[in-house]
């Protein structure tokens, strides 16, 4: 083999770093617009050094058999989330009120389904 | 000489199967997980591109060879693709340093492949160009986020620089094949493309932190299939070794 492994260039150095270099690479949830006028879906999550390459990573992982027309990717620290601890508080008052649903109207056959 | 359509087709054929091949090399193994997969999707695209370009070098030949018989009943000497898709994988970032010089060669050479006289040819790349503008988009964000990064991956991408640049003037070689071509108006002079191709790898470089080496040696023989490096004969034993073991088995 002819070509060389050592650098003439051992001596270059890299741009010293902006901010501190974090060990891993974020979290990112994805979402995926599967056609027009449908609403982007969450799909999942990957890892990555930043937006751009979340997207490349998503458009990778995600959407390799044609699954969609638009991706959005968020950090996953930047999602507040309801905690499962409220569900009593948060969800069980609506349980008792039926009539909140709208079943209880006869729907003229006409309208066809709705 | 044998036919230079055949010989020309050979070329971007054995291209794209070798490093397909070498990329593919990666599978299961890669750094992360988005990696693998990435890399995965880059050797699959490579792989169909080999389909297309040597099922029609198969025709052209007229001998019965199709696209299979092609990839996995040649021998080394018979292969023309250029020296640097066939050098080892190396590190991750030597991988993405090969792909990163070869990708801005191919989409350069894709795009000028569109306006061919041969309409076969043309349609091939046009679908190729799609998915190489990705692979090129892709290996230059690592190549600038490697090379930017931390003191020992900017060494290594440096490494890399150091040991494949010499590999790079082989794809902008012309002979009497690419004249040929040029004559059909069936491919462009790669030599045409050397200036564009300069100055985007030094504006990447630049980004990425890295210095280009000044000397513009260049290993040649792969295009040719004069005299290819000792890397391809082993990779062969693996890639074909089932059509060796088994010749013409089928699923």
């Amino acid at each position: 083999m002819s070509s060389p492994e050592s650098s003439p260039y051992a001596e270059t150095k890299a741009k010293a770093p902006t901010e501190p270099r974090k060990a891993e690479w974020p979290l990112w949830e994805v979402f995926i617009r599967g056609q027009h006028g449908l609403s982007h879906r969450h799909v999942g999550s990957l890892h990555a050094p930043d937006a751009e390459m979340a997207i490349k990573n998503a458009r990778d992982v995600y959407t390799r058999r044609n699954e969609g027309v638009s991706i959005w990717v968020v950090e996953a620290i930047h999602i507040a989330a309801s905690s499962p601890e409220e569900k009593g508080s948060l969800y069980e008052p609506s349980n008792d009120k039926v009539y909140r649903h709208p079943t209880f109207f006869n729907i003229p056959e006409e309208v066809g389904a709705m | 000489m044998s036919d230079p359509l055949f010989e020309f087709l050979c070329r971007m054929g054995d291209n794209t199967l070798v490093l397909g091949h070498r990329v593919s090399e990666w599978c299961g193994v890669a750094p992360v997980l988005e990696e693998d997969i990435a890399l995965a999707n880059t050797a699959l695209d490579l792989i169909g591109q080999t389909q297309l370009w040597l099922g029609l070098a198969g025709e052209v030949e007229g001998k019965g060879r199709d696209a299979d018989k092609l990839a996995f009943h040649r021998d080394v000497w018979d292969f023309r693709n250029v020296l640097l898709v066939e050098q080892p994988n190396g590190d991750f970032g030597q991988t993405m340093m090969r792909q990163f010089l070869f990708d801005s060669w191919h989409l350069a050479y894709l795009k000028a492949l569109m306006s061919s006289t041969n309409e076969q040819v043309a349609a091939i790349a046009e679908k190729s160009v799609k998915e190489v503008t990705y692979h090129l988009e892709r290996s230059t964000d690592t190549v600038v986020g490697l090379g930017d990064g931390t003191a020992e991956s900017h060494q290594r991408m440096q490494n890399a620089l150091d040991r494949l640049y010499p590999y790079v003037g082989e794809m902008f070689l012309s002979d009497d094949v690419d004249a040929a071509m040029v004559e059909q108006g069936i491919a462009p002079d790669p030599a045409s493309l050397r200036e564009a191709f300069d100055a985007h790898l030094a504006e990447v470089m630049a980004e990425a932190t890295l210095s280009i080496p000044t000397d513009d040696f260049a290993h040649k023989g792969g295009k040719t299939g004069v005299r290819h490096t000792e890397h391809l004969g082993h990779m062969l034993t693996q890639m074909q070794w089932l059509q060796r073991a088994y010749p013409d088995a089928t699923w």
